[in-house]
């Protein structure tokens, strides 16, 4: 129990980790935005593991109900959502006009012709 | 827009109910699961699906762009205007309870209301909007 | 997370995009049984539904294939590596999973809980906790979105006023 009863942390760990790896490793533009929302969702399970309660339920109340999961990281994780998107697309935006500026996505090739 | 038929017609049924669950989940997330950013995340993908399948210009006479910049303002605005009239109530920022003279519960019920409703419409008109910023592009 | 590592390994951007739908719609999955309703929702129909159509489009702007980097990834692997290690050797200091009596649980939780029904009316402790008691909270985060909004059309929608002063 002591040891196996934080078997969420690692999924949690293991998630985050393939997720920054593939931000600083790969150098498709494109390709890093997919692993820091990747990244980002194994934050979410993190805070959403964390308030689960043994036995609990979901935090609507209903008479009888209970005992409920803590309301608060899923508040938080609701809004972090939503703001994931919307900064989302702005890197997808920030993507497609290098794409236009440079006619490349790749990392490499900016910096080649950035300074040739 | 798409020569497919059943795609066409399939999208068109589909559609009035994305919206129709849409509201559901603005209006009903006091009691269930749902609220503002669903709710807005949900109304804004019927439109983008309209706009995949039926083309832009069918989306831009539904939904102006104009008009959508416009609600986008109008969402926050609503948002930090119910704390202004809270405020000029004699209260503090969004302090709903002073929306009813009778029971503060109740003005509580109206502010979460309207302030789902500011989130609702931004969220919904930042989806078609950064959509359509982004499929316009393709030409 | 064998979706998540079969997004390391595919090239194929196209592919890629559509598993990284999957992987958030597994997720969503995972938060219907954590009991986060309200996330589930949202992670449902903003990470299987718009991430995806987003990155699609975005996909349909810029190339379809990945090229292969040209350094080697014993690097980039050595520091996950590391940083993976320490993470986990911190883990067995957190409380365990589904532990009531964890200090997350002890804070304000359960005044929000108790109060929101007398205070609110409010069934939904999520709803009640979002619009009512932070309240601040959603307007800034409403306010992020409206920038992000604005961001990207500044950033992609000036297309038309160039090319016509192309055509001149």
């Amino acid at each position: 129990m002591s040891l196996l009863g934080h078997y969420n942390y690692w999924i949690v760990v293991v998630l985050m980790m393939v997720g920054f790896y593939v931000v600083i490793d790969r150098g498709n533009l494109l390709k890093k935005l997919i692993g820091l929302n990747m990244f980002q969702t194994a934050v979410f399970l993190l805070y959403i593991s964390m308030g689960k309660i043994e036995g609990g339920t979901a935090p609507i109340i209903w008479e009888g109900g209970g005992p409920y999961s803590n309301p608060l990281p899923h508040v938080l994780i609701l809004t972090a959502i939503v703001v994931g998107v919307a900064t989302l697309a702005l890197g997808l935006g920030l993507v497609v006009r290098i794409r236009e500026a440079y006619g490349t996505v790749e990392e490499d090739e900016i910096r080649e012709q950035d300074d040739p | 827009m798409t020569d497919l038929l059943v795609l066409r017609v399939v999208v068109k049924l589909l559609i009035p109910f994305i919206l129709l669950f849409g509201l559901y989940v603005q209006m009903h997330g006091d009691y269930g699961p749902g609220g503002g950013f669903q709710a807005g995340v949900i109304f804004g993908s019927g439109f983008i699906l309209y706009g995949m399948v039926f083309g832009l210009e069918t989306m831009e006479r539904v939904a102006p762009m104009r008009l959508i910049g416009v609600m986008i303002g109008l969402g926050v605005l609503i948002y930090a205007g119910t704390g202004y009239v809270t405020m000029a109530l004699g209260g503090l920022f969004l302090e709903y309870g002073l929306l009813d003279h009778h029971d503060p519960s109740h003005g509580q019920h109206y502010g979460i209301f309207s302030v789902e409703a500011g989130v609702g419409i931004t969220v919904a008109s930042v989806m078609i909007l950064i959509f359509h910023t982004f499929a316009s592009r393709k030409g | 997370m064998v979706v998540a590592l079969t997004i390391v390994w595919l090239r194929n951007m196209f592919a890629v995009v559509m598993l990284s739908g999957i992987y958030s719609f597994l997720m969503a999955s995972i938060f219907v049984v954590l009991d986060a309703v309200d996330v589930a929702f949202t992670e449902a129909a903003v990470g299987a539904g718009i991430s995806t159509v987003l990155g699609l489009t975005a996909l349909s702007l810029t190339t379809e294939r990945e090229k292969t980097p040209r350094h080697r990834p014993f690097l980039p692997l050595f520091v996950v590596a590391v940083t993976g290690a320490v993470l986990l050797y911190v883990t067995p200091d957190m409380p365990s999973f589904g532990d009531a009596s964890a200090p997350v649980h002890h804070h304000v939780a359960p005044r929000y809980i108790e109060d929101s029904i007398p205070a609110t009316t409010v069934p939904n402790v999520v709803t009640a906790v979002l619009a009512s008691y932070r309240g601040y909270d959603t307007l800034g985060e409403t306010t992020v979105i409206f920038t992000a909004g604005i961001g990207v059309v500044l950033l992609l929608g000036r297309r038309r006023k160039k090319q016509q002063e192309g055509e001149k």
